[in-house]
C-alpha cells in the first residue's frame, strides 16, 4: 500500500454551518490521505461531523476552509462543471440507499449512465453487467419497494459502479441492515475494491464495519481526526479516549494494572482461529497488557505461552479469572 | 317547468361548457402553475438552486393573487378577458379569470408535491453529478408523479367550483344555468338537476384522478 499515490488528500479541512444558534463547527482541521486501491474507513459516534467529512470530499458540502484534491487536482473554487466531473469519479452510497422508487431497479442503475448521455442499448447493456456482479440479475424488472433492504443496497452499489468510478463513498451504507446482510454488502464491497480496483472509503459507527473490510482507519471526534492509522494498529492501542470508547465500549477506562501480578496463559492445542485474548477483553470490559508471548500455529492448533498484566483492582482482576476459568483456558498466577 | 328537447339541449350545452372552461383553463393553469411550483421549489433556501430574494417575491405574488376573492377576480379581469378573447361574456371568457385563480392555487399545491420528493433521492442525483434541470426533469417531475396527480384531482374539482361561480357574471355553463332558471326564475328542480350534475362531474374527476395516482405510483405493490 505505501508505494500507491494518494487519490484524495483533505488538507487542513474546516467546515463551519451558520445556524439560528450561531456557528456551529462540523469540521476542524482535517488532514487525510486516501490511497489509491484501499479501503480507508472513517469512525466516529454520531454527531462526531463523520457525513458532513465525506459530503465534503464529492463536495455536496463545500468547505469553508482547507482544500479536497482529488487526483491530485484541488477541487477549491472550481466551477460547478468540473465538480459534477468529479463527482462522476466517486459513486456515493447511503444509509437509506436513496432508490427512486418511481423507476424498476435496471432503470435505477441506468440513471447516472442517462446523466451523461450514454446511449440507451450501452447503458442498459452496462446495467446488466452491474447487476450480475451484485447478484440481481433476475430482479432487474423490480420496483424500490418490492426489494428487501440488502437488495437495495445492492442496486445503489450497482448504480453508483455505473459510471466507473475511480472511488466508492459509503455513507453509513450497511447502518439501517441487519448483521447477516451488512454482512454480505461488506463482502460485496470487498470483492468490488479487490477485482474493480476501486478505491473505497466507509463511514461507519460501527467497529465490526471497520474491522471487516478497511485497511486503515481514522477515528473522527468533537470534528476532529483523534487518530489514523492501520486498522491493526489502531485497534491493539487505540491511543485516545475516543478510541478506546470506541474500541472497548463504554466500560473501558484508564485503569491501573499491577506490576507484580502475571497470568500465564497456556495454549495447549485449542483452535488457533478463536481470538483468546480479544474475547477475554470485550467480554470483561478491562484492559490487560501483553508481557511476554510466544504462541505457534500448528496444523490450526495455537501451541505455546502468553504472559498477561490484569489490572489492580480486585473485582476486575476476578473477572479475568473467572472468565479464564469459565472458558476452560489453562492458565497459572505467576508473582 | 318543462323537461322538452329545448331543455335538456340546454342542461347538454352547459355540461359541455363546464367541461370546456374546467378542462381549457386546469390546461393552461397547469401550463403556467407548474414551472412556478419548481421555481418556488429549486430556488428555496435548502433547494437545489437558491435564490432566496426571487423565491420570497414569486411566493408574495402568489400570496396576494390568492388572497382576492374569485368574484373580485372575475370583475378585475374584466379588461384582461376583452383584449385576450373579444368578449366577457360565454364560456371563452371565463377561462382567464380561472387561469388567474387556479395557476397560484397549483403552484402551491405542485409546490408541496415537489416538497414531498425524498431529499436523499436528490442528494443521490447531486452526487451523480445531475445538473439543476436533469434534478428536475429526471428525479423532481417524475417521482412527484403519483403526488401531482392527486393534487390535479383537488384542483381540477376546485376550478369547476369557480367555474359554477361565473355564471353570475354572464359566464356558460351548468353554473349559469343554476342562477339564471333556478335562482332567478325559482325553477327548484332545474337547480337540483344542475347541482346534481356537478356533483357527479367532481365524482367522476375525483375518482379517475385518483385512480391514475395509483396506476402510476411504483411505490406500492
Amino acid at each position: 500500500m505505501e508505494e500507491k499515490k494518494p487519490i484524495i488528500q483533505l488538507n487542513d479541512l474546516g467546515k463551519q454551518f451558520q445556524t439560528s444558534n450561531g456557528i456551529v463547527t462540523a469540521l476542524d482541521h482535517i488532514n487525510l490521505e486516501i490511497m489509491q486501491g484501499e479501503i480507508f474507513g472513517i469512525i466516529g459516534l454520531s454527531g462526531a461531523g463523520k457525513s458532513t467529512l465525506v459530503r465534503c470530499i464529492n463536495y455536496l458540502e463545500i468547505p469553508t476552509s482547507g482544500t479536497v484534491i482529488f487526483e491530485g487536482v484541488s477541487l477549491a473554487g472550481k466551477s460547478e462543471k468540473v465538480i459534477r466531473k468529479a463527482r462522476q469519479s466517486m459513486g456515493m452510497i447511503f444509509q437509506q440507499f436513496n432508490l427512486l422508487a418511481q423507476r424498476n431497479v435496471l432503470q435505477n442503475v441506468c440513471f447516472p449512465l442517462e446523466l451523461l448521455k450514454v446511449p440507451k442499448k450501452e447503458a442498459r447493456k452496462r446495467a446488466e453487467e452491474l447487476l450480475e456482479l451484485v447478484g440481481l440479475s433476475d430482479r432487474m424488472k423490480a420496483y424500490p419497494a418490492q426489494l428487501s433492504g440488502g437488495q437495495k443496497q445492492r442496486v445503489a452499489i450497482a448504480r453508483a459502479l455505473a459510471t466507473n468510478p475511480k472511488v466508492l463513498l459509503c455513507d453509513e451504507a450497511t447502518s439501517a441492515l441487519d448483521p447477516k446482510t451488512t454482512k454480505q454488502i461488506l463482502e460485496l464491497l470487498k470483492r468490488i475494491n479487490k477485482e474493480m480496483g476501486v478505491t473505497i472509503i466507509v463511514i461507519t459507527h460501527e467497529m465490526a464495519v471497520i474491522d471487516e473490510i478497511c485497511d486503515r482507519v481514522a477515528i473522527i471526534d468533537n470534528s476532529q481526526i483523534a487518530e489514523a492509522g492501520r486498522v491493526a494498529d489502531i485497534f491493539s492501542n487505540p491511543s485516545t479516549p475516543t478510541g478506546r470508547r470506541l474500541i472497548l465500549g463504554d466500560g473501558a477506562k484508564q485503569v491501573a494494572l499491577r506490576e507484580d501480578r502475571l497470568l500465564r496463559i497456556i495454549f495447549d492445542g485449542r483452535e488457533s482461529s478463536e481470538p483468546v485474548i480479544s474475547n477475554l477483553v470485550l467480554a470483561c470490559k478491562v484492559p490487560v497488557n501483553i508481557m511476554y508471548a510466544e504462541t505457534k500455529d500448528v496444523g490450526g492448533k495455537a501451541m505455546g505461552q502468553m504472559m498477561i498484566q490484569i489490572p489492580e483492582d480486585e473485582t476486575d482482576a476476578k473477572r479475568i479469572i473467572h472468565y479464564l476459568k469459565m472458558n476452560k483456558i489453562a492458565f497459572e498466577e505467576v508473582k | 317547468m318543462v323537461w322538452d328537447g329545448t331543455t335538456l339541449e340546454m342542461i347538454k350545452n352547459g355540461i359541455l361548457e363546464t367541461l370546456f372552461m374546467v378542462f381549457g383553463s386546469s390546461m393552461i393553469a397547469y401550463l403556467i402553475g407548474i414551472p412556478l411550483g419548481i421555481i418556488l421549489v429549486v430556488t428555496d433556501t435548502d433547494g437545489i438552486h437558491p435564490i432566496p430574494a426571487l423565491q420570497k417575491l414569486l411566493g408574495l405574488i402568489i400570496n396576494l393573487i390568492r388572497s382576492v376573492p374569485f368574484i373580485i377576480l372575475l370583475l378585475v379581469m374584466i379588461p384582461v378577458t376583452r383584449a385576450i378573447v373579444g368578449t366577457t361574456l360565454g364560456a371563452k371568457a371565463v377561462i382567464p379569470p380561472l387561469v388567474a385563480a387556479a395557476a397560484p392555487y397549483i403552484a402551491r399545491m405542485v409546490e408541496s408535491s415537489f416538497k414531498e420528493v425524498d431529499a436523499g433521492v436528490i442528494e443521490a442525483a447531486k452526487s451523480m453529478g445531475a445538473t439543476t434541470w436533469q434534478i428536475i426533469w429526471k428525479v423532481l417531475l417524475p417521482e412527484a408523479k403519483p403526488s401531482l396527480l392527486v393534487g390535479a384531482a383537488i384542483s381540477i374539482t376546485t376550478i369547476l367550483g369557480y367555474s359554477a361561480m361565473a355564471g353570475f357574471v354572464g359566464g356558460g355553463g351548468l353554473g349559469a344555468i343554476a342562477i339564471n332558471y333556478g335562482y332567478y326564475r325559482y325553477q327548484t328542480d332545474m337547480m337540483l338537476v344542475t347541482v346534481v350534475i356537478l356533483v357527479i362531474i367532481v365524482q367522476i374527476i375525483q375518482e379517475t384522478w385518483m385512480k391514475l395516482s395509483k396506476i402510476s405510483d411504483k411505490r406500492i405493490r
